[in-house]
């Protein structure tokens, strides 16, 4: 990697701050599909009105200007094509940064079904790995994911996180019980899988 | 009906009287070891007054998800550290747990376990709850012993997440179950 290289910008997405004309509308959508929701995690799936997404972004953009304990952007398409608007697509964030261990947890959200796999969230954990690894300089990051969410499994995996921890039964969803588990992926091997991914002279010489 | 939820062998579970706690805080957390063993975050010393608005906002704000509890001696009913639950998930019958033991004297006599199984039957008799999670640091061996007599079973490790005198640390999670709790009764 270099310095040149956009953090913030990959082949079909970018990582943006709210749009607080467009995107509560948007959000608001989503937040009425409880499959989106409950993908996400053990909260109490709940829809939002514009006014309170609105809200929420207010308190996320007074959560990282105060405390630094979270980063947070909007998932947009580039909508670099003619015919192609940029449009909202999701959020990727990490919370509970704890700065002394150089620890954070991760989540992705992309929230239209219709951009499920599409590969928005590889390039989007792609973008934010490189984010917490190479611009906060984390040490290790954390994604808590219900067991029945197995593609967001399957992407972490994929990215080179392990399981770590699998907090028995502790969803209960439709009558039934769920794992939660817990991902690790270290710095050290994000920096191996860097190091085997570049492949091609150019590269290595910048780096 | 009539056991005393609230009372152990050796100690007792009192309400949180935050101008009392905070002054035991405000000491106890002069005590660098302590910090190290409770906390994941930096050590750092803080004052009475800060303690008991900190205390004050945190119980004010997570009223229908927290439980906490002053620990008193029975013998003498002195208070010597503190436990509650910490975020209980009422959809999903799952809560953290964190127990902290701010008078040394009383470290590794069994005053800790004992305040542990007070309050997961409070935890499973009262709350109803389906289990109950913890984390403990790789380095408080004698924490990671007491929670083991208790019930929790280890579910996993977050490799190398503590940073303390340049070494790195696991964060060890335990849980215990409602079935694994009712069948140790």
């Amino acid at each position: 990697m270099s310095l040149k290289e956009p953090l913030f910008e990959d082949q079909r997405i970018r990582f943006t701050p709210f749009d607080y004309e467009k995107d509560p509308q948007i959000e608001s959508r989503w937040s009425h599909n409880p499959a989106y929701l409950r993908m996400l995690g053990a909260d109490i799936a709940r829809p939002l009105t514009p006014d309170q997404v609105k809200k929420n972004y207010e308190e996320i953009e007074k959560e990282v200007d105060e405390k630094r304990t979270l980063f947070y952007f909007a998932i947009r398409t580039h909508g670099k094509k003619a015919d192609e608007e940029e449009r909202l697509i999701g959020f990727a964030r990490l919370y509970w940064i704890e700065w002394s261990n150089g620890t954070a947890n991760i989540q992705l959200g992309i929230g239209d079904p219709g951009d499920w796999r599409q590969g928005y969230g590889g390039e989007a954990l792609r973008m934010l790995l490189r984010f917490a690894f190479d611009e906060l300089n984390l040490f290790r990051l954390m994604a808590v994911i219900p067991e029945y969410n197995q593609s967001a499994i399957h992407l972490f995996a994929r990215a080179g996180f392990s399981e770590e921890v699998r907090r028995r039964q502790a969803l209960h969803r439709d009558g039934r019980r769920w794992d939660m588990l817990h991902l690790g992926i270290l710095r050290q091997e994000w920096q191996a899988q860097q190091k085997s991914l570049r492949t091609s002279p150019a590269e290595t010489q910048v780096a | 009906m009539d056991t005393p939820l609230f009372q152990g062998e050796l100690v007792r579970l009192t309400a949180v009287e935050p101008q009392k706690l905070a002054e035991s805080f405000s000491r106890w957390s002069r005590d660098s070891e302590y910090w190290r063993l409770l906390d994941s975050g930096p050590a750092f010393v803080y004052s009475p007054q800060r303690s008991k608005e900190w205390l004050e906002k945190m119980l004010q704000e997570n009223e229908h998800n927290l439980f906490m509890f002053m620990i008193r001696t029975l013998e003498d009913d002195r208070l010597i550290g503190e436990v509650g639950l910490d975020g209980v998930q009422w959809n999903h019958g799952d809560t953290f747990i964190g127990i902290g033991l701010g008078e040394r004297e009383f470290w590794g006599k069994g005053y800790g376990t004992d305040a542990m199984r007070v309050i997961l039957r409070y935890a499973f008799n009262e709350l109803n709850l389906h289990r109950v999670s913890l984390n403990v640091f790789e380095y408080n061996r004698r924490a990671l012993r007491s929670y083991e007599k208790t019930g929790f079973k280890v579910e996993g490790r977050a490799r190398k997440f503590l940073s303390r005198e340049g070494n790195r640390w696991d964060l060890i999670f335990m849980g215990i179950l409602r079935e694994e709790w009712e069948k140790a009764q």
